[in-house]
């Protein structure tokens, strides 16, 4: 597993529900405004990196730089403003934006000015470029699934940490540390776990493990659904993308 | 942040649709399967030492009076008892908010497993009687099940036909059932427990569809019935195009998207099928002179053959008399 840093800084300043940065976004107030761009930034970075390496074949330089410019595009046009919730999803019409950007830029092949000299947010491509390494690239008719895919890997991962860091500051680290081991770890012999080892290898009773696995899980599921919320316009949005994200199929 | 490789994703996405089972008096078995509205899960009551399923739904609850409601509901859907009826057992709200209910767990074949291409449509249209059987003694309790399909029904080893799911039912003569949404109170989700979007699309009636909170009524369940009689009788025109009019006439009228114009109850869909299948002219058809006289034949073939023998015979002594 492999460690990168967290980018975005502090979200605690975003209220814990009923949040929505895509709404955010045409707020008359700039502050309001560039939380949300960092927000949605944060949270669609990496698969949009990921997306331009894959899909589009570029170098990992080049992945940075159209990455950066990207995003400095979008801020500066305010392209996210036009998004109709009632017409697509947000993750969809942002790769469709990203797609028509990058056939423009190679149209332009010019590489000059690209974003202005506009630095949107520190963004650890190193961690993204190695993580490329662990997934298969996939064939050409798969590789809108493969951004939604990485979206979700990358939305599960700011949920981790918060989980983490939701632990460590309540004084429950034991929690976490259970979380990791019987749902994080992709070893053989941890998935192999059962909640005797655990509480065995813990010093805690199984009653014990049982309750602070299920407290770890609801969190879990808590902070995912918040992040959800967080980027999304709506609520038929909102459910439609949990369920996916869940692995629900819509009703 | 930590690299997630895809089998970890995975573990996580059913690590949060696992029922939060904290503070209940169920333990979590098994994952038993997912429908449209929710995963159905075998738990252990520690109270009672057995096993039972329980249905977690997608959906959250988010207010104490409306819980309450819920629990009221579940009691009165509790009380039916008919050999046809899988009732529930429990009902409630886990922590993180999802809304659950138990019944009986019940091993068989659900009615679109069951269904094989060499059943008869006789076999079929008894299969679906006993559904109707047992809906009927449920309205004629006031409920509706709202969500009637085939993945809803059961059909076990010896043939017993169970119907499941009625945690989404609805009495209707409880005044304390008003529309009120189970989730996303605040901003106006169409997916409400009393009485609007409850149910899956293909079975579910125009008005439920439409989400008409007060609208759906025991012809709503006339018309789901009817889709599943449709369920019944697509797999039949597959081998044998030519279904007799009669009965798609008992199905279309079933699942008319006039309310008025549908079966005014089950009793009477279900006696429309009686008459199918002892060849009686069922009220959905208005039959030809033509047809009447083939479905009479069809019907009365023994004394067709006696009569046209005895009529042989009396054209052979003629022609023998005259010679």
């Amino acid at each position: 597993m492999q460690d990168d840093t967290f980018i975005g800084g502090q979200r605690g300043y975003f209220p814990a529900t009923h949040y929505s940065a895509i709404i955010a976004v045409s707020s008359e107030d700039l502050t309001i405004r560039t939380r949300a761009y960092e927000y949605i930034i944060n949270a669609y970075w990496k698969p949009v990196y990921k997306y331009v390496r894959v899909k589009w074949g570029k170098s990992n330089e080049d992945a940075k730089d159209l990455t950066q410019a990207f995003f400095a595009k979008v801020m500066e046009k305010e392209f996210f403003t036009s998004y109709d919730p009632a017409k697509s999803r947000f993750r969809t019409f942002l790769r469709v934006c990203l797609d028509r950007f990058l056939a423009n830029e190679d149209k332009a092949a010019s590489r000059i000015k690209r974003g202005g000299d506009a630095q949107v947010i520190s963004l650890d491509f190193e961690s993204a470029d190695g993580e490329l390494l662990h997934a298969s690239v996939p064939s050409d008719s798969s590789v809108e699934e493969y951004f939604d895919k990485e979206w979700v890997r990358h939305m599960f991962s700011i949920a981790v940490a918060r989980l983490k860091s939701h632990f460590e500051s309540t004084g429950k680290p034991v929690c976490f540390q259970l979380f990791e081991l019987y749902h994080l770890a992709d070893d053989a012999e941890s998935s192999t776990l059962s909640y005797d080892q655990l509480a065995i290898q813990f010093g805690v009773s199984v009653s014990n493990v049982t309750n602070y696995l299920s407290s770890a899980r609801r969190e879990f599921r808590k902070i995912v659904l918040e992040e959800l919320r967080n980027v999304t316009a709506t609520e038929h949005e909102f459910r439609e993308e949990a369920r996916e994200l869940l692995g629900i199929e819509p009703p | 942040m930590t690299y997630l490789s895809n089998r970890t994703v995975s573990k996580l996405q059913e690590a949060v649709d696992l029922p939060d089972l904290g503070g209940t008096r169920y333990t979590l078995v098994r994952h038993i399967a997912r429908g449209g509205m929710g995963a159905v899960y075998l738990v252990e009551d520690t109270h009672l030492g057995r096993q039972v399923a329980m249905k977690v739904l997608d959906t959250t609850i988010e207010s104490d009076e409306l819980s309450a409601r819920l629990r009221k509901e579940a009691q009165i859907v509790a009380t039916l008892e008919h050999p046809g009826i899988v009732p529930l057992h429990d009902v409630g709200v886990l922590p993180d908010g999802r809304l659950y209910y138990t019944m009986k767990y019940v091993q068989g074949k659900q009615l679109d497993e069951y269904v094989t291409t060499e059943m008869s449509i006789a076999e079929r249209l008894r299969v679906f009687q006993k559904i109707c059987e047992a809906v009927a003694f449920a309205h004629s309790k006031h409920i509706i099940h709202r969500d009637l399909k085939p993945q809803n029904v059961m059909v076990g080893s010896f043939g017993e036909v169970l119907v499941m799911d009625w945690g989404v039912a609805k009495h209707l003569h409880d005044t304390t059932s008003a529309s009120a949404p189970i989730s996303g109170a605040s901003s106006g989700t169409s997916t409400t427990l009393h009485g609007t979007v409850i149910g899956t699309p293909a079975y579910m009636s125009p008005e439920q569809q439409r989400g008409e909170a007060n609208t759906a009524d025991e012809r709503s369940d006339v018309f789901s019935l009817g889709a599943i009689l449709n369920f019944l009788l697509s797999g039949l025109r597959k081998s044998n195009p030519k279904i007799h009019k009669s009965i798609e006439a008992v199905c279309l009228k079933a699942l008319s998207l006039n309310t008025d114009e549908r079966y005014g109850s089950v009793t009477a869909l279900s006696a429309d099928i009686t008459r199918f299948l002892d060849g009686e002219p069922v009220s959905a058809y208005k039959e030809s002179l033509m047809e009447r006289t083939d479905r009479w034949v069809g019907k009365n073939r023994f004394l067709v053959f006696l009569i046209l023998a005895y009529l042989l015979m009396r054209i052979l002594l003629l022609v023998a008399s005259g010679r």
